[in-house]
């Protein structure tokens, strides 16, 4: 199966890669899919408490080349973007933006609940009320 | 306080040896290059020699029937059967189907009970759940951790109405050898037909079916440095002699078990890569397995969390198939995407199932999502072997990095204590 030129370039160069501290009040930590799905990503965002702008966000991701490039790229969109700016990134601007083939769609749609939930963990921590949305993927 | 990773890019900066172009290809149990001796063989029976070989009246005919039969000798004496004993067939697919479809019709009345294996490729699974559909009963003995099957389960299995065992002799996956002998002589005892799928196994081991007790063998051209679209299927003739109810009609062709104009230039060409493997196979597989084990040793003395797929004492010599845990394995063949390998991760396929042969041994899905099959053939040379070492190490360390199991494992956490959401 052909990549992306994209997909590729995340792969290759993957953007904010690493580790928040998941014990501080700022940060939200999100932990989505299965090992035995072949696809984990870890996204973790850190929130400015006086703006509730993502001002830090970093990924780790074990799965396919697809999902290592969905999640760099969550990343960089959601850095600068209030939480509630975050939830409105949907997996379909994902899947255009890098050009996913049909087979690949699970790894923007793993994306999406990964934002959500590191959100949804950020929003339980500082006793933000939730949306339905975010608490319906936080596990 | 933050952790980060420094990585500038998963790229790796391995570069090819000079005397090692790429890509490289390492994926031999899927198909094998021609060697340049059997296209030379091949060649005037495409352009001079074009007769039909059941052409009786001409000396077109005579010369192609000659060289099917020079064939038919070179294939039976590396399995060590009889010419007769060779049917020719379209690849190991046909010979699989003709095998189980021709037999379990033949001797209906003697009973429908057929057993297999589960690490069997699908040309023997589908052909049985066909079967199955037709009113035969199949059992499917499990394997062991070690890809081998228990006798003693076997021996279990057989009843009154048992007429055929179908146990392939390598797999295509983790390259285990069945113990066929010892299969072969228990069906011989209880009077029960053994055919196996040698596809894998003639012309890299040893398979001789007299000693090996084997009455059915498939077996196929482009596994072996010979052409795609040319196989074969040994039916025995005596003690016991088998028979098989044709599944394609027509001309009467090979003793009316199989019609159809025979494909003169593949025959040509499989015969040939059978005289090649006769003559090389001994050093061959003592270099491949040189090869393999330099592979392997440098991967397991390099990354943590590396583990065999498989018995390495009952294995065929150029196969090594590994899972590198925490890694998910498309992601690594797009790293080393100058390399031509095989996943057991099937991230690409619609069910998101990995391998069925994998999950046979009792690997969890994760470690075999991780899985990497390297095929070793008769044309990778050692520098190709170090190559191919450094850049997986390199791609192996850079995934991890990007990794949350590995990071998750490193700082003592129990992945299976996780409540994973799966999706």
């Amino acid at each position: 199966m052909a990549y992306s030129d994209k997909v590729i370039d995340h792969y290759n160069n993957p953007r904010n890669v690493g580790q928040l501290d998941k014990s501080s009040t700022e940060v939200g930590t999100g932990l989505v899919g299965a090992p035995e799905c072949g696809d984990v990503m870890r996204l973790q965002i850190r929130v400015n408490p006086e703006t509730q702008v993502i001002e830090e966000a970093k990924f780790k991701t074990f799965g396919c080349g697809s999902a290592i490039a969905s999640s760099s790229l969550a990343t960089e969109w959601i850095k600068g973007r209030t939480v509630d700016d975050a939830l409105a990134i949907k997996n379909t601007d994902i899947v255009k933006e890098l050009s996913l083939p049909p087979v690949k769609i699970h790894c923007s749609v793993l994306a999406e609940d990964a934002i959500r939930a590191a959100i949804g963990d950020w929003k339980k921590k500082n006793s933000v009320a939730e949306t339905a949305d975010a608490a319906a993927v936080a596990h | 306080m933050r952790m980060e990773t420094k990585m500038s890019t998963v790229t790796s900066h391995v570069e090819a040896p000079a005397g090692v172009s790429l890509p490289i290809y390492m994926d031999n149990h899927a198909t094998s290059p021609l060697d340049p001796r059997v296209l030379e063989a091949m060649m005037p029976y495409f352009t001079t020699k074009f007769g039909n070989a059941a052409s009786r009246n001409h000396s077109f005919g005579w010369e192609a029937e000659q060289a099917v039969e020079t064939a038919r000798e070179q294939i039976a004496k590396l399995i060590g059967a009889t010419a007769k004993e060779i049917i020719f067939t379209s690849g190991a697919t046909e010979s699989n189907n003709l095998a189980l479809k021709g037999i379990a019709e033949m001797y209906r009345e003697r009973g429908n009970h057929i057993i297999t294996q589960v690490t069997e490729h699908k040309a023997i699974l589908d052909t049985c759940k066909r079967l199955e559909k037709n009113g035969y009963r199949v059992t499917y003995l499990p394997v062991k951790a070690d890809g081998l099957i228990d006798l003693e389960d076997l021996e279990r299995a057989m009843d009154d109405k048992t007429i055929l065992v179908s146990i392939m002799a390598a797999n295509n996956e983790i390259g285990v050898l069945q113990p066929i002998r010892e299969i072969g002589k228990l069906c011989h005892q209880k009077g029960v037909i053994f055919h196996t799928d040698a596809v894998q196994a003639v012309g890299k081991v040893a398979v001789n079916v007299i000693a090996d007790n084997i009455d059915v063998l498939s077996l196929s051209g482009h596994k072996i440095y010979g052409p795609k679209g040319v196989g074969a299927l040994y039916v025995r003739r005596r003690n016991p002699r088998v028979q098989i109810a044709a599944q394609i009609d027509g001309g009467g062709h090979e003793r009316g078990m199989r019609s159809g104009t025979l494909n003169v230039p593949g025959i040509v060409g499989l015969g040939k890569a059978c005289e090649i493997a006769f003559e090389e196979m001994d050093n061959e597989a003592a270099y491949l397995r040189g090869l393999r084990d330099r592979l392997k040793n440098k991967l397991e003395s390099e990354l943590d969390y590396v583990h065999v797929n498989g018995s390495m004492e009952h294995r065929l010599p150029g196969n090594l198939n590994m899972s590198f845990v925490y890694v998910e394995g498309e992601s690594l063949l797009m790293g080393i995407n100058d390399v031509a390998v095989s996943s057991g991760s099937a991230c690409t396929s619609a069910t998101l199932e990995p391998s069925y042969v994998l999950k046979a041994l009792g690997l969890g899905d994760d470690v075999a999502h991780s899985s990497i099959r390297f095929g070793l053939g008769r044309f990778n040379t050692q520098a190709e072997v170090d190559y191919v070492a450094a850049k997986v190490i390199d791609i192996v360390k850079h995934l991890r990095q990007l990794s949350p199991l590995y990071e998750m494992v490193l700082e003592g956490i129990d992945l299976t204590k996780i409540q994973w959401a799966a999706h």
